[in-house]
Order: structure tokens, then C-alpha cells, then sequence
């Protein structure tokens, strides 16, 4: 089963979560220049409310899409909540401060949201309920689910409305304007408490959804599962060129493709020396790879030192 | 004139300051032996803090270099010591060895890592440094097999104690007539070295090197063109952090005669990095005092959270460890709010922090 | 008086940035112990020809040969090393340090201490040290603020500030000085004094290259003058051919009021 295109599968469902996880990240880095460490514990979030929504609507008469459909709709409105609460209160009263300061803060906040989570859903794994029932398609010797197929396109589509959003809308003007250059934007009369809260808003949307789709995939959430996550999706933004969406989405793909394939050969490559629980290096040791060539990331602009 | 004035105001009484300071740290451990042994670990935990958190001041305080996988590089020295003087390999090197190796590992995975990544742009910096601790921790998780080199999770135990010919800092003694128990004996260990990297960071500001770091966080462009060989400069301050942090893993290995990859998760990095900027980057006493409030107050929240609960609810309502956690979390979303140069920041920074809110 | 040897030459240094020519195939030379002038309208390529110079910006062809030796200036700490020290348009300093320290970091490039001597701060490192402090007094006083060696660079005045600038880019003991309009901004006494401080520093030895709006200072401390404009350089001479040659007389006016 382990042919190339069964990897190339996995990797792309991988990496469609990254790259909106990644969104998240990129957008609030393009336009006040924060790591926002709490976005992965945001997404975990997310993953939790749709499995209490689910959990608490299973039993009822409605239709299983129907109770999974209602469970990603109050993620979405909880974390968009949740995103907007992190920048009023955390971030922005630090928007002036020395850069180290909002960074702690963010490291701060990830702390307690994944310490509230685990005082509300517990220290154990919970099994995510299926909603979907799993069909199992093959093709050319690999196989891939339904499951996957939702991931993707749901994916795809949120990608491609995003892109909307940003180039053919108001706010999305104000957003690309603001991330340019911010006092100019201001001066332009852009609002730019309310683009930056946006930003917040719609990045943490893009990782309620994303956070189904793990919770789908793997049938399984816990606590922790948004730091990795988090982390991975990060690498994926600073690999495309953080700041830059089209590069959050290629970088995000990219690095889901490379960790499949990175775990499914490395005991060849190794000689058997290294097994698949590397699989979490892949990502440290691409970026770093990445970053020593092209510091900028692959799609990200050079930006030279000005006198 | 004013800072004449004030100096030799400062400088009236210093012996004062210092006698005063001596008493405190000799009693200490006689002080907190008297709630047993455990709250002497805590101090002893408390001054390794202090030294991992004085060596990542050079890199993140001065240097103005966002590392935030130091604790790869603790990592590395705990299982030098651990590698090679333990029963897994059946190696028993004696400590002034292996320490000075640990050093050396340590700045050597430093200058690597560095060397390619210090010309990137700050968060970068971070997110690279970061990942590198991970894989450190990735491979020390599962380098057991096939061949079993670190033991995986497990980790290594029994490993030796430091020792001086028949001095063992494990085992308690009688020294110029008063008991020592172990840990009472490391604590006066730990207190050595971390007057010495107390030392080295004082000095280091005020030098040559110090200057430099000093202007390329004011303005790289403006010290290059002071002839600044800006990489090289920033490299040092690198490797020098990586050098104390394989030293503070030794003793750690040491102390504790076990090691594990759980001691050197990304919590961890964050918690010394957290030390160092709440306490006030760059500002010697302010870092002092980040390092002994973050090991103190997690040990005081174990403590003080169970019978707090049990008192007011009769019952235990919330798991008193993610309560401590969250509580550590809030801290210091708190203060960067109301203090964003820290909690004692230095005069230098208060300036910076002033020019930046123009 | 006979001619003193080459010290600059700039062999055809073009610099572009997308699709502006910043610089094209600028050529000159600059002879020991003269001071150069650099003027044209804003945007002519001359801060771009600065940057090529010391090495912050690659040019993309054209070389540099400075005191006989090619330059392979890929970063600026290489050419403050070979004697190119600079002033910036928009001074640089470093605010939280105080005059002093500013002047001792750029001392930085011709001592030595390193990380052990600071840490044990043996006898060697100690007298470096004091010379350091010693040398730093002594070009504050030579550019005339010892007064404010104590205070923070950001506290000073303007004109002080561009003292400062010049006072730290001596400290790096260099055989070129490039000064990027150091009289913007500065009154008329300010400027004066500032053409006094020029003349001495020229005076005791080092090469000036200059880069100024102002016509009337340029005229009366350089004794030649090149021309920029578009990123090419229109005309070279002594200040009064320049001034009369009607291509530059085409530039200043065709062009914005400068």
C-alpha cells in the first residue's frame, strides 16, 4: 500500500490543513508582525467545541451531516469569538511595546488556553465521533477516503474565498494596504484596529474548520494536539514566505507532501536506522534548509537593508 | 557630575550590600532544610535557573537574538554527562572531564546551528531555533534503537555524582564540623557558578564585545558601518549562551543522577526565555530575579493549591497541575501588559522602551 | 605642487533596483588628500553610490579599487576594514548609548579584546580599554562636543548628532571619510563650522568624499566636483567649470529645485 501516490495522498490531506492553519499565522504576522504562539491552541479549540456539539447532538433525529455541519458552524463562531477576545485583550494594548513583549504574551495565552482545555475536556485522548460514514476508494494501487476528498475541497474552497476576500473586497483593500505600511493606511483612513481584528477573526475561522477536518481525519483530539499542529503550520508560513498568502497555501501543501513521503522513505534512506517516528523532524529540517538558502522563504519577497 | 554623585553615593557602604547578600545565600539551605530536603532542591533548581537564564541574557539580552530552543543545547550537556558517566555505556569519566566537553558539544551544535541562520531576520531566528530543539528532543526520544544510544524515553539513570577525589556531592557530610546533607552540598556548588556567570555577564557588557552587541540591537547598518563583523559578533554571543547551557546540563545530570527527554521540552525554553524577559532582559538583577520567582512560584502554586481547594470546596475541584500551569500562563500575559520591560528592568531599557512608544 | 596618487577609483558601477537604473556605469576617481564633492538633484544615484561603495549595496557590474587594491566589497564591515568610513543621510546612531560609547564602538574595527580579556580582564585588555576611552575623548573634542560625552546620542542636537556621526566614523581610522549631507538641516553658523571641521579633518590626513545640497558649501571646501543625475554622472570638474557648464545648469532646473 505504501506506493509514492498513495503518499502523495496523504500528504496533500495533510497539508490542505496546514496550509489553513498557516493562513492564520500569516495573515496577523503580514500585518502587525506577531508570531501569534496561541493560533494552534485556537485551532485545538475549535476541534474540542465541534466534538461537545457533536457528542451532545448525537443522539438526537438529525441527519449525521447535519449534526457535523452544526458542530463546524459553532466552532467557527467560538473561535472567531475566541481570535477577536486574544487581540482585544492580549494585543493590543501591547501594539507599541518592544517586540519580545507580545511574543510572551502569545506563549502566554497558548499556556492557558491549552490549560482551560484541559481543566474542561480532560488529560485523556476522546475519540472523535465519525459523522461521516467512510468510504474507501482505490486508485492506481492507492486508496483514499471520502473523508479526504472533503478535506481537500473544503479546503481548496475556504483557500479561494479567502483570496476573494482579500483582493476584490473592502476590507480585504484595507487588509493588504495595512500590511504595506501602516501609518499610511491609517492616514488613508483605513481602520486599523478594525483590519487587525479581522485578521484575527478570519485566521482563526480558517482554523476552527481546519480543526474538524483533524478531528475528522484522525477520529481523535486531545489538548495538546494544537502545539504540533501549530508548530508545523508556523513552518509551513515561514517556508512559503510569512506575510504572504499564496505562499502559506504552497508552503503548507509542500510541507504535508514532505512529511509523507519523508516518513514513509526514511527507513530506506536510512537503512533502517531511522524509523517513521522522525516524522516530526521533516519539518525543522526543511525549514532550515529552506531559510539557509532563500532567508526570505520560497515565495516570500527580499527585502534589502536600506540606508 | 550627576553620575559621579551617584556613584559615590552607591558607593559609601558597598561592603554592606555584600555581607548582607553572603548571609542570606549561606543560610539559605540551612533555612529551607528545615522544611526538609525537598525545598533545598527547590533552591538548588532555583540557582540553575538563574545560570541558564544569565547565559541565555547574552543571547537574547544583549546580543537581541530570540532563541528559543536553549534548551537544546542543556539538552546536549545533560547527556554528555549522562553518556559518559553512567552504567549505560559503562563509562565513568570523572566530571572536570566531562563538563568542559559538555561546553564544548554544546557550543559546537551552537556554532553549527548559528552559523547559517543568524543572518535571518529575528523571527525566523526563533522559529529555526525552536525547531532545532525539537529535533534535538525527536532524536533523543528514540536514538534506542537499533542501536541504543540515548535509551529513549526511559532515559539514562544512576548517573554519577560530581566527585572530588572521596568528596561526593551526593551523600551527606560533615565539612569544618557542620552536616551537610546532598543537596545542601550542590547548592554551594551551584551558588560558584553562578557568581561566575554572574561575573561573566557583568563584565561582558561592559567590554568591547559587550559594545558591539549593544549597537547591533540599536542599529545593525550602523554597525557595519562601524566595521562590525555583525554575523561573527552575533555567532559568539551564540555560542557563548550554548556553551552555559551544556554546563548547567551537566550539573543537572549530575544533581539528579537521571535524565529524560521530558526535561527538555519546549515548555522548557519558553520557561527560561519567559525568565529572562519578565525579569528584565538584559538587566542583570531583574534576570536574577525572573529565575527565582518562575521556579519559585510553580512550587509554592503545588503546595499551596491543594489545601487552598480543599479548604474553601471540601473537595479537589480542579487538577491543581493545570491550575499552576494557567496560573503561569496568566503571569505573564499580565506582566508584559502592565510591566513590558519586565518586572526590574534596567534604566537602559526603560530608555528604548520610551523611544519605541513615541 | 605635484599630483597626488589615486586613492578612489570607480570603474563603471551600475546598480539597479527592478527596472529604475539607480546608477549607470558610473566612473570617477578620487586622489589622496582632496576633498570630492558628489552633487546632483535628488534621486541622481549619489546615497546609491554610497551604499555600492561601502559595500551595503552590490553593484550588479563596474568595480571599485580603492588605495591600489579591488575592493570585493560584499559587506560593509569589509570596507570600513580597508579604510571607507561613512556618515548617513539620515543619521544613524546609536540612541540609548551615550556620545562616548558611540565614538568607542567605532573603535571597535582596531582593538582587539575578546571575549576571554573582557572576562578576565587582564592587564592588556585593561590598557586597550583605557585607550579606547582616551581616543573617543579625544575625537569628541576634536569635532568639538566633549561636553555631551555623557549624555544619550538621541538627547543631542541635531548638529551635534551629525558631529557625532562624523566623530564615531573617525574612530575607525579611515584613509576615506564619505559624509552623506552632513549640513542638512544645520543653520548657517551650524555649517560654517561644519566646513571648519571638514577642512581640518581633510587637513590632518584624511580623504573627504561629499555628498551635499548645499551649492554654496560644496563650491567652497571641494576642489572637485562630480555631477550626478538619472544615475549617471553628467560632469566632473573643478567647482567653477561646474558651476557654469550648462548640462548641470539642464539638470538643477529641468529637474526638481534641489
Amino acid at each position: 500500500m505504501d506506493t509514492l501516490l498513495q503518499q502523495l495522498i496523504n500528504g496533500i490531506t495533510l497539508g490542505a490543513v496546514y496550509a489553513l492553519v498557516a493562513l492564520g499565522y500569516t495573515m496577523v504576522y503580514g500585518i502587525i508582525g506577531l508570531i501569534n504562539f496561541a493560533h494552534g491552541e485556537v485551532v485545538m479549540i475549535g476541534t474540542m467545541v465541534a466534538f461537545t456539539v457533536i457528542v451532545s447532538l448525537a443522539g438526537s433525529a438529525m441527519a449525521p451531516l447535519m449534526i457535523l455541519g452544526i458542530g463546524v458552524a459553532v466552532s467557527v463562531v467560538v473561535c472567531m469569538v475566541l481570535g477577536w477576545a486574544l487581540e482585544r485583550v492580549a494585543y493590543r494594548p501591547l501594539r507599541h511595546a518592544p517586540r519580545l513583549t507580545p511574543l510572551i504574551t502569545a506563549i502566554g495565552m497558548s499556556i492557558v488556553l491549552q490549560n482551560v482545555a484541559m481543566i474542561i475536556w480532560g488529560r485523556n485522548y476522546i475519540t472523535f465521533p465519525p459523522m461521516i460514514g467512510k468510504h474507501i476508494y482505490e486508485f492506481g494501487g492507492a486508496s483514499f477516503t471520502n473523508v479526504q476528498i472533503a478535506i481537500v475541497t473544503l479546503a481548496a474552497l475556504m483557500m479561494l474565498g479567502l483570496i476573494y476576500l482579500v483582493h476584490r473586497t473592502r476590507i480585504g483593500m484595507a487588509m493588504r494596504a495595512t500590511a504595506q505600511n501602516q501609518h499610511v493606511a491609517a492616514l488613508m483612513g483605513v481602520d486599523i484596529d478594525r483590519v487587525i481584528a479581522m485578521a484575527f477573526i478570519i485566521g482563526s475561522a480558517l482554523g476552527a474548520v481546519a480543526g474538524c477536518m483533524v478531528g475528522s481525519y484522525y477520529e481523535i483530539a486531545h489538548y495538546q494536539m494544537g502545539f504540533m499542529l501549530g508548530l508545523k503550520a508556523f513552518t509551513a508560513a515561514v517556508l512559503g514566505g510569512i506575510g504572504n498568502l499564496a505562499g502559506a497555501m504552497a508552503g503548507g501543501l509542500l510541507l504535508g507532501v514532505i512529511e509523507a513521503l519523508g516518513a514513509g522513505y526514511i527507513g530506506d534512506l536510512t537503512g533502517d536506522f531511522l524509523g517513521s517516528h522522525y516524522q516530526d523532524i521533516f519539518a525543522f529540517i526543511v525549514l532550515i534548509i529552506v531559510l539557509m538558502f532563500r532567508p526570505s522563504g520560497l515565495f516570500g519577497e527580499r527585502t534589502g537593508d536600506r540606508a | 557630575m550627576k553620575g559621579q554623585f551617584r556613584r559615590s553615593v552607591a558607593g559609601q557602604r558597598p561592603w554592606l550590600g555584600v555581607l548582607l547578600l553572603t548571609a542570606v545565600l549561606l543560610l539559605v539551605p540551612f533555612v529551607a532544610g528545615l522544611g526538609g530536603q525537598a525545598w533545598v532542591r527547590i533552591a538548588n533548581f532555583a540557582i540553575l535557573y538563574v545560570f541558564l537564564a544569565l547565559g541565555l541574557n547574552i543571547v537574547v539580552g544583549y546580543a537581541g537574538l530570540l532563541d528559543l530552543g536553549y534548551v537544546a543545547f542543556y539538552a546536549v550537556g545533560a547527556y554528555t554527562y549522562a553518556l559518559l558517566a553512567s552504567p549505560h555505556f559503562g563509562i565513568h569519566l570523572p566530571f572536570w572531564v566531562i563538563l568542559p566537553l559538555g561546553a564544548g558539544l554544546a557550543c559546537m551544535f551552537g556554532v553549527l546551528l548559528g552559523a547559517p541562520t543568524l543572518k535571518l531576520r529575528g523571527d525566523y531566528l526563533a522559529i529555526v531555533t525552536l525547531g532545532f530543539g525539537e529535533i534535538v528532543r525527536i532524536f533523543m526520544n528514540n536514538l534506542n534503537a537499533p542501536v541504543n544510544i540515548t535509551n529513549g524515553a526511559q532515559g539514562i539513570t544512576l548517573i554519577d555524582p560530581i566527585r572530588i577525589g572521596d568528596f561526593s556531592f551526593s551523600q551527606s557530610g560533615t565539612i569544618f564540623g557542620i552536616t551537610l546533607s546532598g543537596p545542601q552540598k550542590y547548592y554551594f556548588l551551584l551558588v560558584v557558578l553562578a557568581l561566575l556567570v554572574i561575573v561573566v555577564n557583568v563584565r561582558l557588557q561592559n567590554s568591547r564585545i559587550g559594545r558591539s552587541w549593544q549597537a547591533i540591537r540599536e542599529d545593525e547598518v550602523a554597525a557595519k558601518a562601524c566595521g562590525i563583523n555583525t554575523r561573527n559578533i552575533k555567532l559568539l554571543a551564540f555560542a557563548m549562551g550554548a556553551s552555559f547551557g551544556g554546563i548547567a546540563g551537566g550539573v543537572f545530570a549530575a544533581m539528579q543522577g537521571f535524565v529524560s527527554p521530558e526535561s527538555f521540552s519546549l515548555m522548557e525554553s519558553i520557561t527560561i526565555l519567559s525568565m529572562v524577559v519578565l525579569g528584565g532582559m538584559g538587566h542583570i538583577p531583574g534576570v536574577i530575579l525572573g529565575a527565582v520567582l518562575l521556579t519559585g512560584l510553580p512550587e509554592v502554586l503545588r503546595y499551596g493549591i491543594e489545601p487552598l481547594q480543599r479548604a474553601v470546596f471540601g473537595r479537589m475541584i480542579v487538577d491543581p497541575e493545570s491550575l499552576r500551569m494557567l496560573v503561569f500562563g496568566l503571569a505573564l500575559v499580565l506582566v508584559m501588559r502592565f510591566r513590558p520591560a519586565g518586572l526590574w528592568p534596567s534604566s537602559q531599557r526603560l530608555r528604548e522602551l520610551a523611544e519605541t512608544a513615541d | 605642487m605635484s599630483e597626488q596618487p589615486l586613492l578612489l577609483e570607480a570603474h563603471e558601477v551600475a546598480k539597479h533596483f527592478g527596472g529604475v537604473k539607480a546608477l549607470q556605469d558610473v566612473s570617477l576617481t578620487i586622489r589622496r588628500g582632496e576633498i570630492y564633492g558628489l552633487i546632483g538633484p535628488n534621486g541622481a544615484g549619489k546615497t546609491t553610490f554610497f551604499n555600492c561603495l561601502t559595500g551595503l549595496y552590490k553593484n550588479e557590474s563596474g568595480h571599485f579599487v580603492f588605495d591600489g587594491v579591488r575592493l570585493e566589497a560584499d559587506a560593509p564591515h569589509k570596507a570600513a576594514a580597508v579604510g571607507i568610513a561613512r556618515t548617513f543621510q539620515n543619521i544613524r546612531l546609536f540612541g540609548n548609548m551615550t556620545a562616548i560609547e558611540n565614538v568607542m564602538v567605532g573603535r571597535h574595527l582596531r582593538t582587539r579584546a575578546g571575549v576571554l580579556g573582557a572576562i578576565t580582564r587582564n592587564a592588556a585588555t585593561r590598557a586597550e580599554e583605557a585607550a579606547i576611552t582616551r581616543r573617543a575623548e579625544e575625537l569628541l573634542h576634536y569635532v568639538g562636543i566633549h561636553e555631551r560625552a555623557h549624555d544619550y546620542a538621541k538627547h543631542l542636537s541635531y548638529g551635534d548628532q551629525r558631529r557625532l556621526e562624523i566623530a564615531r566614523a573617525l574612530a575607525t581610522e579611515p584613509k576615506l571619510l564619505a559624509l552623506d549631507e552632513p549640513a542638512a538641516g544645520m543653520n548657517g553658523t551650524e555649517t560654517e563650522a561644519l566646513r571648519v571641521l571638514v577642512e581640518g579633518i581633510c587637513r590632518d590626513g584624511v580623504t573627504v568624499l561629499l555628498i551635499e545640497h548645499d551649492v554654496k558649501l560644496v563650491m567652497g571646501l571641494c576642489r572637485r566636483v562630480a555631477v550626478f543625475d538619472y544615475g549617471e554622472k553628467i560632469c566632473e570638474d573643478v567647482p567653477a567649470v561646474v558651476q557654469k557648464d550648462p548640462r548641470v545648469i539642464e539638470a538643477y532646473l529641468g529637474g526638481s529645485v534641489a
